[in-house]
């Protein structure tokens, strides 16, 4: 029982920390309807900027650096997209690529980089020490009596849930409608005589900080910044939008921003599962694969299905 | 308040120098009066389409002004020009973002008008969509949550007509907006752009096909062939007319091109 209780929590905990990425592939993908490969770069990127200013000591700018730097990288693409009129698969993968070398020079040259790193010099003298993380400052202040593994879950659930919160507030606002609008018709974005173009960098900004967000979370998380991390990313966040958006895909955007969130929670879930019965770990993006082939191939089927029998 | 368009020698061709040239609008000049309402007549590949694109700015002329009012819109961008220019088409879809509500697309369409507020839907705006809504009389002021893409054609149409128009634009652009509409629609439609129309005194330019519409509605007709006018009927001239002369002038000049 306690090893299910166990394993649940870190599903949940890892879901909640992917939650931000999956919102951010939520709304290129499916909000703005251009998906964007940005993503594997960006998520890198948070992780990169959060590392360095983590180890300088400031674990919560670190997250900020982290979003920051998402940001960044999604205003490189929303140019690419609309002033330099690259098609929007290729200027994600430009980008993507672009942060590669970004992201390996952040990490001084290596591919990656631990926050746990401590070091003596010749003499025996610590040099270096662990540095904080938001995690360790919350277990600190809040959560002597609990696991770290819970305190982790609980901060990141609370975390997650005011980022979902004001993502679905900004959707609520001028702005955030005409991002929606602008996915949805953008002749008609530009008829209203809004700049459809600031819409749409504004939208891929706003995804990718969040994916960083993700990126950075992770970083503190996990305590290690790694090149090879962003490997997938697109995908895994795609399963979890779509799981989401299975069971409220004709909800507002409201409901569909916590679909993913759900969706992401589930993803884990299932990827637990998966190793559960012993899948080897390296099995994680062929399952992802899988998972979104079929998601993407049920509602087509469906139709099919029904129109046949219609017809009898 | 409305204000005058004045088209003064545009000239628009599209893969100029080369052997398929096409030249869309030749030396085209054009000034309608502030609240005339002004017909357009053409056949397919006349240059109705790309005189709007060029009014729109969603296309630059070659050479060629567009002034609205006593300003040059020769080179302003087409979202800015939207802030004064209110725009319908035949396809219901164009004009509407079909996964936001009813109450949502008015208020985007709004936006420039609209009480400051942090967020997009206020009780304000609402109250008063509500209104012009219920002016339409097809009890789309009960569905205003609902999304638009549920409409159907006709609705949808007058809701994007109400979205044109809200802003109280200087100028209406109407590209054949009844053509998709089943009778009883377009019917309903034409009946509401008139009255809008004539409430606001907005300035129009109307594109269509239907030789009555052409002379039922409006002050002023124009016929385009080639890139130019080459029609253009008001007063007595107007009124004497019949659909049947209209269409032989219609045809013969489609035909003497094709």
């Amino acid at each position: 029982m306690n090893e299910i209780a166990g394993m649940l929590v870190s599903a949940l905990g890892q879901g909640f920390i992917y939650a931000p990425m999956a919102l951010g592939v939520f709304l290129t993908f499916s909000i703005l309807k251009t998906p964007d490969l940005t993503v594997e770069g960006s998520f890198v990127f948070g992780m990169t900027a959060c590392v360095v200013v983590t180890i300088a000591g400031h674990p919560i700018l670190g997250l900020v650096a982290g979003t920051l730097a998402g940001a960044a990288a999604g205003l490189c693409t929303g140019l690419l997209q609309t002033k330099l009129k690259i098609e929007p698969i290729l200027s994600g993968i430009l980008t993507m690529t672009g942060l590669y070398t970004v992201n390996y020079a952040i990490l001084g040259g290596q591919s990656n980089r631990y926050l746990q790193y401590e070091a003596k010099n010749s003499l025996g003298v610590t040099v270096n020490k662990p540095a904080d993380t938001v995690y360790k400052i919350f277990q600190r202040d809040f959560g002597k009596d609990m696991s770290s593994g819970m305190t982790a879950f609980l901060l990141t659930m609370i975390i997650v849930i005011v980022t979902c919160a004001v993502l679905v507030t900004f959707f609520r606002t001028r702005n955030g409608m005409a991002i929606i609008a602008t996915g949805d018709n953008e002749e008609m974005v530009r008829s209203s005589s809004i700049n459809a173009d600031v819409s749409r960098i504004g939208g891929v900004m706003i995804s990718n900080a969040l994916v960083a967000f993700s990126g950075a979370l992770l970083c503190q998380y996990q305590k290690y910044a790694d090149l090879n991390c962003g490997n997938g990313m697109l995908v895994m966040g795609l399963a979890s939008v779509i799981i989401g958006l299975t069971f409220f895909s004709n909800h507002s955007v409201t409901i569909q921003a916590v679909g993913v969130v759900l969706g992401s929670l589930l993803y884990r879930i299932i990827i637990q599962i998966a190793y559960k019965i012993d899948m080897p770990s390296y099995a994680v993006k062929l399952l992802s694969a899988v998972i979104v082939v079929i998601a993407l191939v049920i509602p087509w089927l469906q139709k099919t299905y029904k129109k046949k029998g219609g017809r009898r | 308040m409305s204000s005058q368009l004045k088209l003064t020698d545009i000239t628009k061709k599209f893969e100029a120098n080369t052997v398929n040239e096409k030249v869309a609008l030749d030396h085209l000049n054009l000034t309608v009066e502030p609240g005339q309402f002004v017909t357009v007549l053409g056949s397919n590949g006349s240059g109705k389409s790309t005189m709007f694109n060029v009014i729109l700015g969603s296309l630059f002329p070659d050479e060629g002004k567009v002034y609205l009012g006593d300003k040059d819109i020769t080179k302003l961008k087409d979202y800015k020009r939207a802030l004064n220019i209110g725009c319908l088409y035949q396809n219901p879809l164009r004009g509407t973002a079909p996964n936001l509500t009813i109450e949502e697309n008015l208020a985007l369409a709004y936006t420039r008008k609209a009480s400051p507020s942090f967020f997009a839907l206020n009780k304000k705006d609402s109250a008063y969509f509500r209104e012009v809504l219920s002016t339409l009389g097809m009890g789309l002021e009960d569905r205003m949550k609902t999304k638009i893409g549920l409409l159907s054609g006709g609705q949808r149409q007058a809701a994007s007509l109400l979205m044109a128009t809200i802003a109280e634009p200087e100028l209406l652009l109407l590209d054949e907006h009844t053509a998709a509409l089943d009778p009883g629609a377009a019917e309903k439609v034409m009946a509401l752009t008139k009255k809008i129309v004539e409430e606001n005194k907005i300035t129009t330019l109307m594109i269509t096909h239907d030789m009555e519409y052409a002379l039922e509605y409006g002050s002023r007709t124009i016929m385009l062939d080639s890139g130019k006018i080459v029609m253009d009927l008001t007063g007595k001239e107007r009124e004497e007319m019949t659909t049947g002369k209209l269409a032989e002038l219609f045809y013969g000049k489609a035909h003497k091109r094709g």
